[in-house]
């Protein structure tokens, strides 16, 4: 079970990348949990300067605009 | 601050044709201009087209609206595509790791020169503060680049080009970074870290290591088409009601009038025009044609700049999302500082061009 978080205060951007993670994972058939963090001091915690921002197993991968659909396949893998 | 959110990271396209791609890209740039060419023939065409007596006061609205919606939207997606391009090089990660540990000063100047090419979104301006704070970039330096990012923008820049010209669009280009550079050193050498939220302070975290992306060019052309779509997609509602605004005043404002309240003679008619603009919020999309019109009719450039900067610089929604991480006291500097950087460019420009 693969831990992801996604960073961002609430913007559509974040929401689509929850999305677009959930996709991508359903598609692999990799288990995940995706949590959403939007606490402005957590964020700043992982030491990201824009958002949205991807957490795998708690290293940051991505961070900034939304990802492109192949490199989620290689975080989670 | 236009509120134009940086595009979406390029996505990659692993067997994309890269050769159609930057074909597509080159015969899209020729037809730009072709089209463009004709511009002044069509809004000519109708105007005699529609019943009005040429040099009335309707006829120098309709003018004006025809000509300059079309021409001013063409602008500006060139210009947005070219500037989305030009932002796929950077990211605030990477601005971030240029500016951390700088001096004062160089810093202050780099900041603000990065502000105009980093994609920076109004909702991340909380992030992006803090990223840049907790890694180590003075505050100084972090508020010239957060003063710079939404003044200095694509959008002011464009459309001052296509309506008011080179000349204007490169001053207030160099006085944007003045501003920018000087409010944040000042805010600097007033060693202020102590009015930020107590929470920010207590914010340890470094740069995160990010995996290197790799960008292809059709991802860089991807990311020019996004953002036009993006941002386009958002102001163009406000610049057709900004150049309705513009031609009302084109047909009918009185130059007298105009010429007395915001002519050179009003000296205080350049603090008005500050006061005035920072709870406006417009942004440039909306401002820059009324702007326009207000000049031909007299209204004094330095007057006519320093409102538009107050516009889109000191606004009310950036401040109540800063508020999250500047106390009240600090915010109050904020606006203090910038606010009497603009009025020094309104005095200085209405001194100096007459």
């Amino acid at each position: 079970m693969k831990d992801v978080k996604v960073l961002g205060p609430g913007c559509k951007r974040c929401q689509t990348t929850a999305e677009m993670v959930q996709a991508e994972a359903d598609r692999l058939g990799i288990p995940i949990t995706i949590e959403k963090v939007t606490d402005y001091a957590a964020i700043a915690g992982y030491g990201i300067a824009s958002t949205p921002g991807i957490v795998v197993d708690g290293k940051v991968v991505h961070a900034g605009g939304l990802p492109k659909a192949e490199d989620i396949g290689g975080w989670l893998g | 601050m236009t509120n134009a959110c940086s595009a979406p990271a390029p996505r990659g396209a692993p067997n994309a044709h890269t050769g159609l791609w930057v074909g597509g890209t080159v015969a899209f740039v020729a037809a730009w201009f072709f089209v463009y060419g004709l511009l002044p023939g069509f809004a000519d065409a109708v105007v005699a087209a529609l019943p009005l007596t040429p040099g009335s006061h309707a006829a120098d609205a309709v003018a004006f609206f025809v000509y300059d919606t079309p021409k001013v939207l063409m602008l500006l997606t060139l210009v947005v595509f070219a500037m989305g391009i030009v932002r796929s090089f950077f990211s605030p990660e990477h601005t971030r790791a240029l500016l951390a540990g700088r001096r004062e000063g160089i810093g202050n100047v780099a900041a603000a020169s990065l502000g105009i090419v980093t994609p920076f979104c109004s909702c991340s301006a909380v992030p992006l503060f803090i990223g840049f704070v907790s890694a180590g970039v003075p505050l100084g330096v972090t508020f010239s680049f957060l003063i710079a990012a939404p003044m200095v923008n694509e959008v002011a820049l464009g459309l001052l080009f296509a309506l008011v010209g080179w000349k204007i669009a490169l001053t207030y280009l160099g006085f944007g970074l003045g501003v920018a550079i000087v409010a944040g050193w000042v805010i600097g050498r007033l060693h202020l870290e102590g009015w930020l939220q107590e929470w920010v302070l207590n914010v340890r975290a470094g740069a995160a290591d990010l995996p290197v992306a790799t960008v292809t060019v059709v991802d860089r052309i991807r990311a020019g088409i996004d953002a036009v779509k993006d941002i386009v997609g958002k102001v163009w509602m406000w610049i057709i009601v900004g150049i309705a605004a513009g031609a009302f005043i084109h047909g009918w404002a009185p130059v007298d009038l105009i010429a007395a309240i915001m002519g050179r003679e009003a000296w205080w008619s350049v603090p008005a025009a500050v006061i005035v603009g920072i709870p406006m919020y417009s942004n440039a999309a909306g401002i820059i044609p009324v702007v326009e019109a207000l000049l031909t009719k007299g209204a004094a450039l330095g007057t006519v700049l320093a409102f538009m900067m107050s516009v889109i610089a000191l606004s009310l929604p950036e401040m109540i999302i800063l508020r999250k991480v500047l106390t009240a006291k600090l915010i109050a500097v904020f606006i203090a500082v910038v606010g009497a950087g603009i009025l020094a460019v309104g005095w200085l420009f209405n001194a100096l061009f007459v």
